[in-house]
């Protein structure tokens, strides 16, 4: 178990390293001129020269990767053009946002789509299942950045139960919550049919179903926590993405998170906040990840790592 | 609505399934083991409503896409001053004489935009597909017919791919990358590769260990020739439902893109930026967002019945039923 922490461990430190490799390129390759970004629109070529010196731009590449890689590892991911004020401070701002609507949506999902798919593998064929599976078929072709338009259409607009956007409050997080968790469950539902059919054909299950166990006692003791395992992987994978990942879902609802930032930065051509997203992300991700495979050992002890 | 289907082109329709071809005879014996196992696959293939219904649909949209010039009633950038009422030149409604799905913003006849952005939609998806698809391809057949220290470097690249947040190191790419279409289609296929990569070298893994391959070695072929020739083939159904799978995805990433800005620009119509304009006049003119949504949603429809009906019709001991 140690051994199989400290190599995890190692994989969690190549991903940044490889996404600070990757920020680096991606920032070099720009076309527009950093250095006239930061001095501003009306500096005199003389004032651009000298922030170039001063940033270093200048210098030889390798030379400049390595004062990027220094500079990362204490903690300095560099200054925002748009905000002015260090990457490190404008992403973490941003971050409890987005973990909220990240948890409000894993949740969603996890819940509509775990219900679903039980319900669809214990009536089997029957037209509960097929129900829930045409449903689910329609659901995960929705684009949820779509889908949320049209929920603040309908209950933003036309019936006005919920708010057209803003923060704060549970009602505010409803609708987007729903806009990407109700596409998503129907992975999970399928997913989740699936495993539960996977399990009730275990011969464990056929034991304990001869020494006389209730089907109920049954599913709930013995298919059901077997079942979920996958799910929780899928589920903890999901909601480590879901920090960065759900940019759209946080335009349209005006959602203030790392994506919708983000964008923002994208647009008005603001290279270190784009870059320093993707890189915080990739650690927020790489540990999350890390998490769950840890988490996934402890579900399963049949698991064996090597 | 069958016989018109365009899945298994040179197929023959009319050969009962589970009874051998009438006349094994007549042809060569090598053609016909071919022929008997897309034969079977299109037999089960056609019983399948769903995966039929999604194969006209997805054949209907790739025509409207490819005939948009044909098929459009109008230019889909001319501005009619009759496509805007009243006084403050509100888009006519769908339904009206002139304009079937009514008009934009700027007066312009949106089916006409919509064909067109569907034109542009499909086009980069596809395009963006065929490019990860044969990368995937020539990886995941490296890395799993040769294996050693080149399955090790491309499965742990796919694993730090996997790692990475995608949306947003798609935005930084195109953020830094100049704005065209082909930016669209790389950015699409930075992610696309991934998955499908991993997919084949599996298929490839089990492949190599059959006794066809180590016939096809004891007669003396070499690698390249047994890639091509004996494990490529086995691979086409995988590489088909694979291509038919991966379309929703690349459709749903050139919209999300072109939603935020980032990705095909107007004036050229996409129909993810079709949704962006509509959001700026969702209350008097909702279906400039309902429309282009509802067509991004038949399309992933149709293709995931199509991909998954190809799947269970290649594979029947995978059924998802």
């Amino acid at each position: 178990m140690f051994n199989f922490i400290i190599r995890r461990l190692f994989w969690a430190i190549a991903i940044i390293f490889a996404a600070m490799t990757l920020t680096f390129i991606l920032t070099y390759m720009i076309p527009a001129d950093p250095a006239r970004q930061v001095a501003g629109p009306q500096a005199t070529e003389l004032e651009i020269a000298n922030v170039r010196e001063s940033l270093g731009l200048n210098d030889p590449v390798l030379v400049q990767y390595s004062r990027y890689f220094w500079n990362i590892i204490h903690g300095d991911f560099g200054r925002s053009w748009m905000f002015r004020r260090p990457v490190t401070e404008a992403v973490f701002g941003r971050l409890p946002a987005s973990l909220q609507l990240g948890i409000a949506a894993a949740s969603v999902e996890l819940i509509l789509g775990g219900a679903i798919g039980a319900i669809s593998a214990v009536y089997r064929y029957k037209w509960p299942d097929r129900l829930s599976m045409g449903i689910a078929l329609v659901a995960l072709s929705l684009p949820s950045f779509w889908f949320g338009l049209v929920l603040l259409f309908v209950f933003g607009f036309l019936i006005p139960i919920f708010p057209l956007g803003g923060y704060g409050e549970v009602k505010h997080v409803v609708l987007p919550a729903l806009a990407v968790g109700i596409p998503y469950s129907a992975w999970y539902a399928r997913m989740f049919r699936s495993s539960i059919r996977e399990v009730m054909s275990e011969h464990y299950v056929r034991a304990v179903r001869a020494k006389g166990l209730s089907g109920r006692v049954v599913f709930l003791r013995h298919i059901l926590p077997n079942a979920l395992i996958p799910i929780v992987t899928m589920w903890g994978m999901d909601l480590g993405s879901f920090v960065g990942g759900l940019a759209l879902v946080e335009v349209v609802f005006g959602w203030p998170g790392v994506g919708w930032q983000a964008v923002e930065a994208a647009r008005s051509l603001d290279v270190p906040l784009v870059m320093g997203s993707v890189l915080l992300v990739s650690a927020l991700m790489a540990f999350a990840n890390l998490a769950v495979d840890i988490s996934y050992r402890w579900l399963d002890p049949r698991v064996v790592f090597d | 609505m069958t016989s018109s289907t365009p899945i298994g082109p040179g197929l023959d329709p009319a050969l009962p399934s589970s009874q051998p071809e009438p006349d094994v005879a007549a042809r060569g014996e090598k053609e016909v083991e071919f022929r008997s196992h897309w034969g079977y696959a299109w037999s089960r293939f056609r019983r399948d409503r769903f995966a039929l219904l999604g194969g006209v649909i997805a054949l209907i949209l790739v025509v409207s896409a490819l005939a948009a010039p044909l098929v459009a009633p109008f230019d889909p950038i001319e501005q009619f001053a009759e496509g805007l009422t009243g006084d403050f030149a509100i888009p006519r409604a769908p339904g009206s004489d002139q304009f079937i799905l009514g008009t934009d913003s700027l007066g312009r006849d949106f089916l006409s935009r919509l064909i067109w952005g569907g034109r542009i939609s499909i086009t980069v998806a596809v395009a963006a597909n065929i490019v990860s698809i044969t990368i995937a391809v020539i990886l995941g057949g490296i890395a799993g017919y040769l294996g050693g220290w080149s399955d090790s470097v491309i499965m742990r690249t796919v694993d730090l791919a996997l790692g990475f947040p995608a949306l947003l190191l798609q935005i930084a790419l195109a953020t830094v990358l100049p704005p065209s279409l082909w930016t669209v289609i790389i950015v699409i296929t930075v992610f696309g590769w991934v998955y499908p990569t991993r997919i084949f070298r599996g298929q490839i893994l089990s492949l190599r260990e059959r006794p066809f391959v180590e016939a096809a070695r004891a007669l003396g072929a070499g690698r390249i020739r047994i890639f091509a020739k004996h494990l490529l083939p086995h691979l086409l159904p995988t590489i088909i439902v694979f291509s038919t799978l991966r379309i929703p995805t690349a459709i749903l990433t050139e919209a999300g893109l072109s939603f935020l800005g980032l990705g095909v620009r107007p004036p050229t119509p996409s129909w993810g930026n079709l949704i962006l304009e509509g959001t700026r006049f969702y209350r008097t003119a909702p279906w400039l967002v309902l429309f282009p949504g509802f067509l991004i949603m038949f399309t992933i429809l149709s293709f995931n019945l199509l991909g998954d009906g190809l799947r269970d019709a290649f594979d029947p001991r995978e059924s998802s039923h």
